[in-house]
């Protein structure tokens, strides 16, 4: 599905956006993530992958500075970094979706969408009283990003649609298009494509298709149908009890014969 | 004065001319972009069709040959047409649903050399077959998205071919008056367009329309409707249906309304409430849908709002319809109607958007009468019309305040129309096209030899009204045995217009008399046999159930009796009807996916049956094959009753000539 660009960035050369280093994260006596350190670059669709409790989510959480790992440290845009809060690493350009996805229900789409802009409205709460004048002219320009997302995704049907109206497959578009209102430098998406229909993961790989190339922003995704991994992601890595087993391009991933035993558990 | 002004015209692009001269600065397109309306005004659209047609003629679109248009309803594909025009070129446009290999048929039987399209998906579509389309050169596109990484040696963003075009008018005057020159050499007698009918049955036919044929044609819908500058309409059907050209293209240019493009096709109900078109066409479908949409929705609402609700369409369904027809209407019933307006009808449509309807058409299938008259008593003035491709549009519409359910209208003005005598319309009409592109066995086939064009629809004209009246297509339409026509499709519709009924199968066709075969609707009849305590263990028992056959039967009689209406139809009065066991299904393939019955398998299927109906026994035994969701067969068996009806006098047994 992807065609090879020959006008695109040299992935495999690329810059490190952020990079990961022998980070361990265990909660009391369990231990969710041992030892791992992987890299994303610049520009690249990163798939991390694992079966169920490999630590894929706990992976992304430490990387949004929820979870904060006993050992290891993470470098973001030349940063090292011993612990952060979610809303610094919103502010330094990471912006995420859920896997249960996690929307204002009573909002309208258009709404949860211009909540993703909050980190860039500057005008205070006073300002927003008076309404008119500098405050409207910032929302103004602020729904003019949120318009293009929308229009981006195709949304526009639902724009005034309370979330929690919508289909499932709808709200996770939504919920991507907040995360798109923040302008991220890196998108974590935990599971963009669960439960949907095929229909559905055509049109949602296809978008985060066209965000990586039109926004140029870089993607590390959590995705379980391996069709749609090898298609969308350059480079993938592969977790299992908490401990990176592989790392690499999908076609040597598809042919690693840990990867093979742990997990895809085909072709033997 | 706009038939006077367009008539001097014999061109779209002269048309387009003359519409910036008088409506200059009014406005001829809307579209929402970004969530806000754009309009561009008669004189901005003539400014940018010009330079577009400039830089579509640098990249070598040139005189006589085809372009395709391929897309939703958007500006720059309607200037994409426009712009072809005025070089003299012909467009092609091609549904945008079309998959890949029925797009690669029409690009190639057409000669397209160049291809205007929406988006990537569109794109995609045409690379994917480009093996089967070795004389496809370039294609232009509205959409950027997603296509910045392609090869774009013959790939250019529609913008681009504008701005090329314009900056070359600038530097260039000669050019300007060279366009100038083009577009006044424009003959009438050109092609103007080739619309591609969508071949539901074989493969489609390039419909070649000629420039002033087509203008000719919607110069007389323009001052029959009498439409003007004021008016709107929303695009949002189909661009390549003939419908969307004429009704909203070919007229808007030559009356000069505005056409308004849908933010896309998913949000055109929406866009309609804030558009507010004065002139609206609906398929039936549309209509039926939004109809179900508003119910669900009451049903929703609280109990003093639904009571309301149901009361005020009760009192315009009394007196509605009458008070649009101009009919006489008691003091009281106008009171009562004016409050329901107030109330319920003004704020239904405008949610519909339909506050500004002046006309509205629904065409293209059997209307139900209830739909119909539902849309009429609130006050929409929703008419009929007939049309085809091939005549460019209309055949016979209704004038105000002459609206029945079941007619398609009075003969449209300078159309001539003959019924031959296997009872198949004929007609010539001012629009009327040219032949079918490259297909000259074709057009022989459609086109009398004193120059009319046969329908392949069957019809009547009716008595007391003078309308036109369709009853199915020519080839379904049989015989019975002394003679009288029998329509299966006619007397099929007039069954399912009952709630009650869901599916109708009627024979006839070579035998004595007409009998049919019914399947209930298990959610109405359900409902019913609960709110009278009929008690039912399947679908079978209740189909069986004496209550449901008298039921039943009080319908055929109904349609009996409107059946004898109708001199021509009164002999095809269904004189026996059984109610079948079990539900005509697609997967038992006794009908469609598009859920049409297939009348000679189901025949076939369940000859016991049809045997049973024809030689007047009470009852019959039947054993049939299903198959279940799971792909499991059973058998199931039952005993059918049929039940004989009276049938109507049948008013001077003469048959149809």
């Amino acid at each position: 599905m992807r065609a090879p660009s020959p006008a695109g960035p040299d992935i495999a050369a690329g810059e490190v956006l952020l990079s990961v280093e022998n980070v361990s994260l265990s909660f009391g006596g369990i231990k969710a993530i041992s030892d791992v350190s992987f890299d994303i670059r610049k520009g690249e669709i990163r798939a991390i992958i694992g079966p169920n409790g490999a630590g894929k989510t706990s992976m992304l959480n430490v990387i949004n500075g929820f979870y904060h790992p006993q050992r290891g440290r993470i470098t973001f845009k030349g940063e090292t970094r011993a612990e952060m809060r979610p809303y610094e690493a919103a502010r330094g350009g990471i912006a995420r979706t859920f896997q249960n996805v996690a929307l204002f229900r009573g909002m309208t789409a258009l709404d949860n969408i211009m909540a993703g802009r909050t980190l860039r409205m500057h005008r205070g709460f006073l300002w927003q009283l008076v309404r008119y004048g500098p405050a409207m002219a910032e929302e103004v320009e602020h729904r003019h990003r949120v318009e293009e997302i929308i229009d981006f995704l195709k949304i526009q049907e639902i724009r005034r649609v309370p979330v929690g109206r919508l289909p499932y497959g709808l709200q996770k578009r939504v919920e991507l298009g907040r995360a798109l209102a923040m302008e991220p430098e890196l998108l974590l998406l935990d599971e963009p494509m669960a439960g949907m229909n095929m229909e559905e993961k055509e049109d949602m790989s296809r978008f985060v298709l066209d965000v990586n190339d039109h926004y140029g922003t870089t993607i590390a995704l959590i995705e379980h149908d391996m069709g749609v991994v090898m298609d969308l992601s350059d480079r993938v890595v592969v977790l299992d009890h908490g401990i990176k087993i592989a790392d690499g391009s999908p076609d040597e991933i598809k042919n690693n014969k840990a990867v093979i035993d742990a997990y895809l558990g085909v072709a033997h | 004065m706009a038939k006077n002004a367009a008539a001097g015209a014999d061109t779209f692009p002269k048309l387009l001319i003359r519409n910036a001269g008088i409506y200059g600065a009014r406005p001829a397109m809307r579209h929402k972009d970004l969530g806000i309306w754009q309009t561009w005004t008669w004189s901005q659209v003539l400014d940018i069709v010009r330079a577009y047609a400039v830089g579509l003629h640098r990249l070598g679109v040139k005189h006589g040959e085809t372009v395709a248009i391929v897309g939703g309803n958007r500006p720059k594909l309607y200037w994409s047409v426009m712009a072809t025009q005025m070089l003299g070129a012909i467009p092609v446009p091609v549904y945008a649903d079309a998959v890949a290999d029925e797009l690669a048929y029409v690009l190639a039987h057409a000669d397209v050399r160049f291809a205007a399209v929406e988006d990537q998906e569109q794109v995609d579509k045409i690379i994917s077959v480009k093996e089967r389309l070795p004389k496809l050169q370039e294609l232009f596109y509205d959409e950027r998205r997603g296509l910045r990484d392609y090869d774009h040696s013959h790939l250019h963003p529609m913008d681009d071919i504008i701005a090329d075009g314009r900056k070359a008018l600038a530097e260039d005057a000669s050019l300007s008056a060279w366009l100038d020159n083009e577009i006044a050499s424009g003959k009438g007698t050109d092609p103007s367009i080739i619309l591609y009918t969508s071949g539901t049955t074989g493969a489609s036919k390039g419909v070649l329309l000629t420039r002033e044929r087509s203008i000719k044609a919607a110069t007389d819908t323009v001052a029959f409707d009498k439409l003007t500058a004021d008016d709107v309409a929303l695009a949002y059907l189909p661009l390549a249906w003939v419908g969307d050209h004429y009704l909203n293209y070919a007229q808007g240019l030559v009356s000069g309304f505005c056409t308004a493009c849908p933010e896309n096709s998913d949000t055109a109900m929406q866009d309609l409430r804030e558009i507010g078109p004065t002139f609206y066409f609906a398929p039936p479908r549309t209509l039926e849908m939004l109809l179900t949409r508003v119910m669900i929705r009451m049903e929703d609402a609280g109990v003093f709002k639904r009571k309301l609700f149901h009361y005020f369409v009760g009192v315009a369904r009394k007196y509605g319809e009458r008070i649009l027809n101009g009919e006489h209407v008691p003091l009281t019933g106008r009171l009562l109607y004016w409050l329901g307006e107030l109330l319920i009808y003004g704020p239904l449509k405008n949610v519909l958007g339909f506050s500004r309807v002046r006309v509205a058409y629904t065409a293209g299938e059997a209307v139900g009468p209830d739909l119909f008259a539902f849309y009429r008593s609130i006050g929409l003035n929703l008419k009929q019309l007939y049309g085809q491709t091939e005549a460019f549009l209309y055949l016979t519409a209704q004038p105000d305040g002459e609206i029945y359910s079941d007619t398609v209208g009075r003969t449209f003005p300078n159309v001539d129309i003959r019924i031959t005598e296997d009872g198949e319309v004929l007609f010539k009409s001012p629009g009327m096209f040219t032949g079918y592109f490259k297909d000259e066995a074709k057009t022989a086939e459609v086109m009398t030899p004193d120059g009319y064009v046969k329908t392949g629809d069957a019809g009547f004209f009716d008595e007391k009204t003078g309308h036109l009246k369709i009853i199915d297509r020519a080839k379904d339409v049989g015989r019975l045995n002394d003679g009288t026509l029998f329509p299966p499709k006619y007397i099929e519709n007039k069954l399912k217009f009952f709630p009650n009924i869901r599916e109708a199968v009627a024979y006839g066709d070579k035998r004595d008399f007409v009998a049919v075969m019914l399947n209930i609707d298990l959610t109405a009849v359900g409902s019913w046999a609960e709110r009278n305590n009929v008690v039912y263990g399947s679908y079978q028992e209740l189909a069986g159930h004496p209550l449901v056959y008298d039921m039943l039967e009080k319908h055929v009689a109904e349609v009996n009796r409107s059946l004898a209406e109708d001199k021509i139809m009164a002999g095809a009065q269904i004189k026996r009807f059984l109610i079948l066991h079990k539900e005509l299904d697609a997967d038992d393939g006794e009908i469609t996916r598009t859920l049409k019955v297939r009348r000679g398998f189901i025949a076939d299927r369940y000859a016991p049956l049809i045997k049973a109906l024809y030689d007047g026994s009470k009852e019959a035994d039947i054993a049939t094959e299903v198959t279940f969701e799971d792909g499991r067969k059973g058998v199931i068996k039952a005993r059918v009753k049929i039940r004989d009806m009276a049938t109507g006098p049948v008013a001077a047994m003469e048959k149809a000539a």
